[in-house]
């Protein structure tokens, strides 16, 4: 642990609860970022990003070069993927995840020819100001430009959200709160001018009049290093946009509604977009790979990783090809040590577990955590609640884990509900506080997907239900067409008949003739059932056009009425655009 | 390489039930000291008798519900109910009014409810309530302190008493017996007399209820100290008792005792410190917590002064233990983002700057 902290900038203002934990930031951040060998094979899923998956524009037995588009961005929220290296396309078939519930997905699989042939680079914007904010944000696009403290949102996406209102202050995210990671310390240490050419061009993309940079304070040298480069870059250019904001180091300080309470004071609710309140929000790793794409042209095709616990044998930050798999990174690093029982993906209190370190390094993978029994206790048994509230303490979400716990221990999801479940960040503050050892994020996790599928299944029987009555209604609909119908034929028929009773009063001498009269009639009486039926024709016709327009309306009516304030609109995760993982972002 | 999954958060846990009862436990310690000092030695008898009745007991219902023994009697939660309720009882009780007690508060208002977390009251202040109920002449039979009182007994003599009711051949019970000052208070009340005699003798001759009470909170200053307690519930008591004796003595300080008199005697400190803090059965949101402890206050002073018994701390907690679904429910701090007024003033404010 650097003893060095560095001072905290005043004028801060904090927020609730947050947790003090064991940093275990060295010796990876003392380390310098290490490139790692090529490796023979790399796997890169085509869905490693929030949105849609990619569509892949290679063919197995192609031959690509590092840099060149394998899968194009599909929809409006997706992103580019690249070629990590030269090589061929052995395969497009679905391979392991990186995922915590261990699934297989649609991949491309290079395999390398160790000649690491680089594409044209796109058309390079060293002189990026003559360039409209759309033609920025096609070019990030482009490069398969994404979050990369974690969330991995789209951030062409993340920036076009901003247009509307303007955005007046970028804020970059350098707090990095989770226990061992220092891939973006080690990144604000060795590139800070990266990063704040980066943040420039976001700064113009989005004609944005200022920049934070939010940094913990165990990361002396980061802000050493920032600073200096900011100073330069006033005394070179007289930029005068930056200024560095050292923050307490508490965990969750890196989740970005915290760091933007923090740095502003302003809470962002649920639902609400930082962009509504001006702001923007990017991880630094981010905004140095942005400058790459744009002032360079180069896509996004590696990422710092920090490899770290007492389960690895030399703990230091690795430059990682996108794809490679984790165990090569995990070798790189000196291999795992004996006794290691846990791998994840991500920092020890939002990271999830891997199966196996078969699986590739994806745009998300900030860290590998290598973990043996001696840096952790064995889970001890949950114990019953006893309602201390060190869990709402904690909560850096003002909530009330007990209570949540409670309803969700009893399926009472709507009471959860109540209890504003979906404000949980799942940030596993709570469950390290807990004393009874409950898994209370696992339950919140848990609480959250029933009520999803709940929610689904509620608007899945909205519609059928919809459909049912409308289904009701033709058939009723028909059945009075058909009963008017009738009604006209019978009239017709007592009309013909009381006509035929009337002649036959008028003339029983003219009996003779009345044969041809019935036949007559008979003829008549069929000329108005015709008619009748011509009519409740077009009556029909005119009415499934109106049935169309019911029809075509019946979704619309069935979303409104699904999810009224619940989930899908904010809390799905696949449409957030904002970093609300306070792991990773950091 | 394959491995396990496991989810977050991968770190080891901080703190433990049974770490934080180990903490009020030791709090225990000075007061039970001082009692013991002032009131003999049958305080550490019932403190014995009603700890060791109330773990047989866990063990017992443990094995009848049959739950695995290890967690609920290494978590040593019953042996903090059995405790604080020997430290309510009188301090010349037979042997059997701590068991029954502590037997009762373990079975019925703790293993009956779902066991430790379940329990809506709290299980040594049902178990009091009850002996007061049933035995109220046991229930009285207090020894006056230190001078020529229980104390005086020697350690055999005081389990002679204890156990088989026998008094050295020269002390009669009376001798020993004193009533307490919400004793003598309540005699004077309800048979008229002048009541600033009785709230002077608590400096006087009752100055040992102020050594017990600065001992009390020793302890609870460690509980604090350690986290194991939070200010809100013990603050919020006594402000509750202060302001409602005060107000009561400032109509009428012919009939009602001053706020000092109904703070240091009885249980106002001890209570406010160890029992209205269990969390299990106290109010988990500050505001409630204020709400609790404030209640439990004007509860226990107006209980004191127009209820039956001389004590209404007991009483006061279980009433308000009563409400604290609602108050729980009312007093839910605004989550993130929501707090009244935040949010919409900061757009404001930024609409308007930019």
């Amino acid at each position: 642990m650097p003893e060095a902290r560095a001072t905290v900038s005043e004028g801060l203002h904090g927020f609730h609860g947050g947790l003090l934990l064991d940093e275990h930031k060295a010796p990876a951040c003392d380390r310098p970022v290490c490139d790692i060998p090529l490796v023979e094979e790399y796997v890169l899923p085509l869905h490693m990003h929030i949105g849609a998956p990619a569509i892949p524009v290679v063919a197995e037995g192609d031959r690509v070069r590092r840099g060149q588009l394998l899968a194009r961005p599909d929809d409006f929220i997706s992103a580019g993927i690249h070629a990590p290296t030269s090589g061929v396309i052995l395969a497009i078939e679905p391979r392991a995840l990186p995922h915590p519930g261990g699934l297989s997905a649609q991949s491309i699989v290079l395999k390398a020819d160790g000649r690491d042939e680089a594409c044209e680079p796109l058309d390079p914007w060293p002189d990026y100001h003559d360039k409209s904010p759309v033609e920025i944000r096609s070019r990030l696009r482009e490069a398969g430009i994404v979050g990369l403290g974690g969330a991995v949102f789209p951030t062409a996406v993340k920036l076009a959200t901003a247009n509307p209102g303007g955005v007046e202050t970028l804020v970059l995210n350098g707090a990095e709160c989770e226990p061992y990671i220092s891939c973006d310390d080690r990144l604000m240490q060795e590139e800070p001018l990266a990063i704040l050419r980066g943040a420039q061009v976001i700064l113009h993309a989005v004609s944005a009049s200022r920049c934070l940079i939010g940094i913990e304070d165990n990361k002396p040298r980061a802000v050493a290093a920032l600073q200096e480069a900011i100073d330069r870059l006033a005394a070179e250019e007289g930029e005068a946009r930056f200024e560095i904001k050292v923050v307490p180091t508490i965990y969750p300080a890196g989740g970005e509604k915290q760091l933007i309470r923090t740095l502003t004071g302003i809470e962002i609710p649920r639902g609400r977009h930082l962009t509504d309140y001006q702001m923007l929000c990017l991880n630094v790793g981010t905004a140095a790979s942005s400058w790459r794409a744009v002032v360079d042209g180069r896509a996004l095709t590696e990422r710092i990783v920090t490899v770290a616990g007492g389960g690895v044998h030399a703990s230091q930050n690795l430059r990682v090809r996108i794809g490679t798999p984790v165990a090569k990174v995990i070798e790189a690093a000196g291999g795992y040590t004996p006794g290691v029982d846990r791998l994840l993906m991500g920092g020890p209190m939002m990271g999830f577990a891997l199966h196996e370190d078969e699986v590739p390094v994806v745009k998300a993978t900030n860290c590998l955590l290598a973990l043996r029994p001696v840096d952790r206790e064995p889970p001890p048994t949950p114990q019953p609640c006893i309602r201390c509230s060190r869990c709402s303490e904690a909560c850096p979400a003002d909530l009330l884990p007990q209570q949540l716990y409670w309803y969700a221990r009893a399926q009472q999801f709507d009471r959860s509900h109540d209890y504003h479940l979906f404000d949980c960040i799942e940030c596993g503050v709570c469950s390290a506080v807990c004393p009874s050892h409950i898994p209370l994020v696992q339950y919140f996790r848990h609480a959250k997907t029933e009520i999803w599928s709940q929610e689904r299944e509620k608007v899945k029987a909205e519609h059928a239900r919809r459909r049912f009555e409308f289904h009701n209604e033709r058939i009723e609909r028909q059945k009075a067409e058909r009963e008017a119908a009738l009604a006209k034929k019978r009239a017709a028929i007592q009309a013909a008949q009381e006509k035929k009773a009337k002649q036959a009063a008028a003339g029983e001498s003219e009996a003779a003739s009345a044969d041809g009269e019935k036949e007559k009639s008979a003829a008549g009486m069929s000329i108005e059932a015709a008619r009748a039926r011509a009519k409740a024709r077009k009556a029909q016709a005119q009415d499934p056009a109106k049935a169309q327009d019911r029809r075509q309306a019946s979704p619309e009516l069935g979303d409104d009425a699904g999810p009224s304030g619940t989930p899908p609109e904010g809390d799905a995760p696949d449409d957030r655009p904002q970093d609300d993982r306070p792991g990773g972002a950091s | 390489m394959k491995f396990p999954v496991q989810t977050s958060p991968h770190v080891e846990a901080t703190s433990s039930v049974s770490d934080l009862m180990t903490t009020v436990l030791w709090a225990l310690v000075p007061g039970t000291v001082v009692a013991v000092w002032l009131l003999g030695w049958g305080v550490l008898f019932n403190v014995m008798l009603a700890v060791g009745a109330a773990w047989l007991a866990e063990a017992l219902m443990l094995w009848l519900r049959a739950r695995p023994f290890r967690p609920a009697l290494t978590d040593r939660s019953v042996l903090i109910t059995g405790w604080i309720l020997a430290l309510c009882l009188p301090n010349l009780a037979p042997w059997w009014l701590p068991v029954v007690g502590a037997v009762f508060a373990v079975v019925v208002a703790k293993q009956l409810y779902g066991g430790i977390g379940y329990n809506l009251f709290n299980p040594a202040m049902v178990g009091y309530v009850v002996l007061l109920v049933s035995f109220p002449e046991a229930m009285t039979r207090w020894g006056a302190p230190i001078d020529g009182g229980a104390a005086s007994l020697s350690l055999t003599q005081a389990a002679q008493w204890t156990f088989l009711g026998v008094l050295p051949a020269a002390t009669g019970f009376d001798a020993l017996s004193q009533a307490t000052p919400l004793d003598q208070w309540r005699m004077l009340v309800t048979h008229g007399g002048e009541i600033r005699g009785v709230a002077a003798s608590v400096w006087q001759g009752g100055g040992w209820s102020l050594w017990l009470n600065l001992a009390f909170l020793a302890g609870g200053a460690w509980m604090f100290y350690r986290g194991a307690i939070r200010w809100h519930i013990p603050v919020a008591m006594i402000a509750g008792v202060l302001l409602m004796s005060g107000l009561l003595w400032g109509i009428d300080p012919a009939r009602f005792a001053g706020p000092m008199f109904h703070l240091l005697a009885g249980g106002v400190i001890f209570g406010a410190l160890f029992v209205a803090t269990d969390p299990v059965s106290a109010s988990t949101t500050p505001r409630g917590r204020l709400v609790f402890g404030f209640g439990i206050g004007v509860l226990a002073v107006l209980i004191r002064s127009f209820g039956n018994y001389p004590d209404g701390v007991a009483f006061a907690i279980l009433l308000m233990n009563l409400a604290v679904p609602l108050i729980d429910y009312y007093t839910q701090p605004p989550v993130f983002g929501r707090k009244p007024g935040h949010a919409t003033e900061s757009v404001t404010q930024s609409r308007g700057e930019s």
